[in-house]
């Protein structure tokens, strides 16, 4: 069958996708929006690359479907000063992220189905497409549970009490089995609060150095291996926020080989960054939840993402404005952007060490995540919206605080230089973000 | 330019040996002046110094502010009540107007950790930590090792003991670091719950055993037991504490002859001190108060960069 000449080819870029399991250089063939083929650099591919309507010229580069982002802070509604959906997307696409699952602590909460419409009305014309994470319980109160049914209904993809533990035993329990009925993962932050006790940093030497409060590990460890006991005992799908621990990612290994259905994600702040850089100028961009750890936990979670126990990188993208973070530190509000560097610290501290291979990256940022929260993207599947992230393997840059999409620029890797680059990233084909 | 291997004093850790025996040298001659009729000498005339206590304080705010006028400082104070804090005003805004107003050098008491430090990015002034969280209280250190330094003539080889709340002491934190910097043994004792994780990587003896401790000590610094630890589950009753860890007249057996009690203030009598130890003739509580001013005089001294000029 003759194809059809396409509106836009990528050509010339090596195209990664986990999910065709496709790795070489080639062109992708768009059309009305849509990926129409992707196919390797041949004599017949080549010739209909030349009579597409617009090329992109990827040469040198690496082109992925458009990375997901499973954990995001969007801020809106309440939180304006610090970021918008507009101004969390637009840092989305300028990091290569073309879909992110926002959480559900904004103000109001979004535990009810008019939070999450308002959502997906200002994420319609944004630079990335918005999934909602929905509450687990009323207001994150942990006391009784959201309308979860209609929250789905409404499109939320997951649950989660995000930046707070259930730290009812009881009332986890009936959400994982509650969230059964819709088979959506029940996401975790997974700190035991009494045990964090106010704890602004990791608990350990430098927190004894400094005189400030600490929280334990244990916090994690412990709030872990309760909820895989739970989740065992339900069935439910569990999906572990953030793991900061060496024993929080031992307890998900050990829970994966015993067959629990658990799943996992680690930030590049916890595989790059440790306590003791607090210590040097109290930097209140390294004020996070949960905490930055010691090098052994470092150690650990690369360990986990090498052999598969952490399944997906996300950012936890946590904006918050200059005046809330220029304060001493354990005033300041925990969190720290990442959309806009994930992909390049992924190349710059995980790919360049040897630890993952680019397939093996882009997979836990894309493909992992599509299928744990089930969105129909993160693929170069012919038919799939063409959300496709065009990166510059090998180009340096340093960060810089004015540099920012975002609203908000509290980054501790300001000033840092990092290789690898996003430089162009697409939208159901649409150019949303070019260096 | 300062006496000092630093413009600010944040801290003891990582201040060399010299630093600190330049400040207890110094103090040695603001001591004698404070014997004299006339308690005044001029070398901070025309340099003006801000007390910013953002907690409560008598003793180290009522000694820095003489240390200052003692010198002819001129001086200004300043707490939250009553100020724009309670308007809202950020530390930062805070600062920078006050120093507009032409500050030198700023005393610093503040409920968290770092910030003096954060000082230090604000402003131009010299900053003098007065106690930040948990943290570093450093001229409270100075003092200590002072009042020890005048009655033996050294610190070196001396075992001093370090008794009560070591998780929130910002005293303890910085004598540690004092201590060690000048070769003295430190002994840290208290209950396991007021041990801070890993504490043992700092180099001292820890103790959990107050009998254990004390055995062939010089000093024994004893360190205020705040009531809301109770409260807060740290140890289970004031009683218990007194029995386990209280310094009473029978535990001073185990002490070197020539034994040293001291107590950085405000005592609770009877809970982590015996009154009749706090007013024992090895007690030397009241002098720590009265050499808290000289070390003052010497660390601002130093700092303001007048010591080669107009001394």
């Amino acid at each position: 069958m003759a194809k059809h000449s396409a509106d836009l080819v990528i050509s010339g870029g090596r195209i990664i996708d986990p999910a065709l399991g496709f790795g070489k250089e080639g062109h992708v063939f768009i059309t009305n929006g849509c990926i129409d083929a992707v196919e390797g650099d041949t004599a017949a591919a080549k010739k209909r690359a030349v009579r597409a309507a617009e090329t992109i010229d990827a040469a040198g580069q690496i082109v992925v479907p458009g990375l997901i982002d499973c954990h995001v802070h969007l801020r809106e509604p309440g939180r304006e000063d610090a970021e918008t959906i507009e101004s969390g997307c637009h840092a989305a696409a300028a990091g290569g992220f073309t879909t992110v699952c926002c959480m559900p602590n904004t103000t109001p909460r979004i535990d009810n189905q008019e939070t999450v419409k308002f959502v997906q009305d200002r994420a319609k014309t944004a630079r990335a497409r918005v999934y909602v994470v929905g509450a687990i319980t009323k207001n994150l109160d942990g006391k009784e549970l959201a309308e979860i049914g209609d929250l789905v209904k409404m499109g939320a993809v997951a649950i989660t009490d995000d930046g707070h533990y259930v730290q009812n035993p009881e009332i986890m329990r009936r959400a994982l089995e509650y969230s059964k009925m819709f088979d959506i993962p029940v996401m975790d932050h997974a700190e035991d609060q009494y045990l964090v006790a106010g704890g602004v940093m990791n608990e350990g030497y430098e927190s004894t150095r400094l005189g400030i409060s600490g929280a334990t590990s244990a916090a994690e460890e412990i709030a872990i291996e309760r909820d895989v006991a739970l989740c065992r005992m339900t069935g439910a799908r569990l999906h572990i926020q953030h793991v900061s621990t060496a024993r929080g990612v031992e307890a998900i290994r050990r829970a994966k080989e015993d067959g629990v259905r658990v799943t996992c994600e680690a930030c590049p702040h916890h595989f790059i960054l440790t306590d003791s850089l607090i210590g040097e100028t109290f930097n209140t961009a390294l004020r996070v939840n949960p905490p930055l750890r010691t090098q052994a936990d470092v150690d650990a979670i690369i360990e986990g993402l090498v052999d598969g126990t952490i399944d997906v990188i996300a950012s936890d993208h946590a904006p918050h404005s200059a005046e809330s973070k220029d304060v001493v530190f354990d005033d300041a509000p925990p969190g720290m952007i990442g959309l806009e560097l994930t992909l390049s610290l992924v190349k710059t501290y995980l790919i360049d060490k040897g630890y993952l291979t680019w397939a093996e990256a882009i997979r836990k940022m894309t493909t992992v995540p599509a299928m744990i929260f089930k969105l129909p993207h993160g693929t170069l599947e012919p038919g799939s919206e063409a959300d496709i992230t065009i990166i510059d393997p090998e180009r340096k840059w340093t960060v810089k605080a004015d540099g920012f999409h975002s609203k908000s620029s509290n980054s501790p890797f300001i000033g840092k230089r990092l290789v690898g680059r996003v430089t162009r990233t697409l939208l159901s084909g649409r150019e949303v973000f070019a260096l | 330019m300062s006496g000092l291997s630093s413009r600010h004093l944040l801290g003891l850790e990582n201040v060399p040996a010299e630093d600190i025996t330049r400040i207890l040298d110094t103090a040695i001659s603001f001591r004698e002046v404070l014997e004299r009729e006339v308690k005044k000498l001029p070398p901070l005339r025309g340099i003006t110094v801000l007390n910013l206590f953002y907690e409560p304080s008598t003793r180290t705010r009522i000694s820095f502010e003489l240390a200052e006028k003692r010198l002819s400082a001129d001086t200004v104070n300043f707490s939250p009540s009553g100020s724009s804090v309670k308007k809202g005003e950020s530390l930062r805004d805070t600062v920078q107007n006050i120093e507009a107003m032409k500050i030198d050098m700023v005393v610093v008491r503040h409920q968290s950790t770092g910030a003096p430090y954060y000082l230090t990015q604000c402003m131009d002034a010299t900053i003098i930590n007065a106690g930040d969280g948990a943290h570093e209280h450093p001229t409270q250190a100075l003092l200590d090792m002072f009042t020890i330094r005048q009655k033996y003539g050294k610190l070196k080889g001396l075992r001093v003991v370090l008794v009560g709340d070591v998780k929130h002491s910002r005293v303890i934190r910085s004598n540690i670091w004092g201590l060690k910097a000048m070769g003295a043994e430190v002994v840290l004792c208290g209950p396991s719950t007021l041990m801070p994780s890993e504490i043992e990587r700092f180099g001292c003896e820890i103790a959990t055993d107050i009998d254990t401790a004390l055995d062939g000590a010089d000093v024994v610094n004893v360190m205020r037991i705040q009531l809301e630890r109770q409260q807060a589950g740290l140890f289970p009753s004031q009683r218990e504490y007194t029995n386990l860890f209280g310094i009473t007249k029978e535990r001073l057996k185990r002490l070197n002859r020539n034994y040293t009690i001291m107590h950085p203030g405000p005592m609770n009598r009877g809970v982590e001190i015996a009154t009749d130890v706090a007013d024992g003739k090895h007690s030397v509580i009241l002098d720590q108060v009265t050499n808290g001013q000289a070390v003052r005089m010497a660390v601002l001294y130093l700092l303001s960069g007048r010591d080669e000029t107009e001394a």
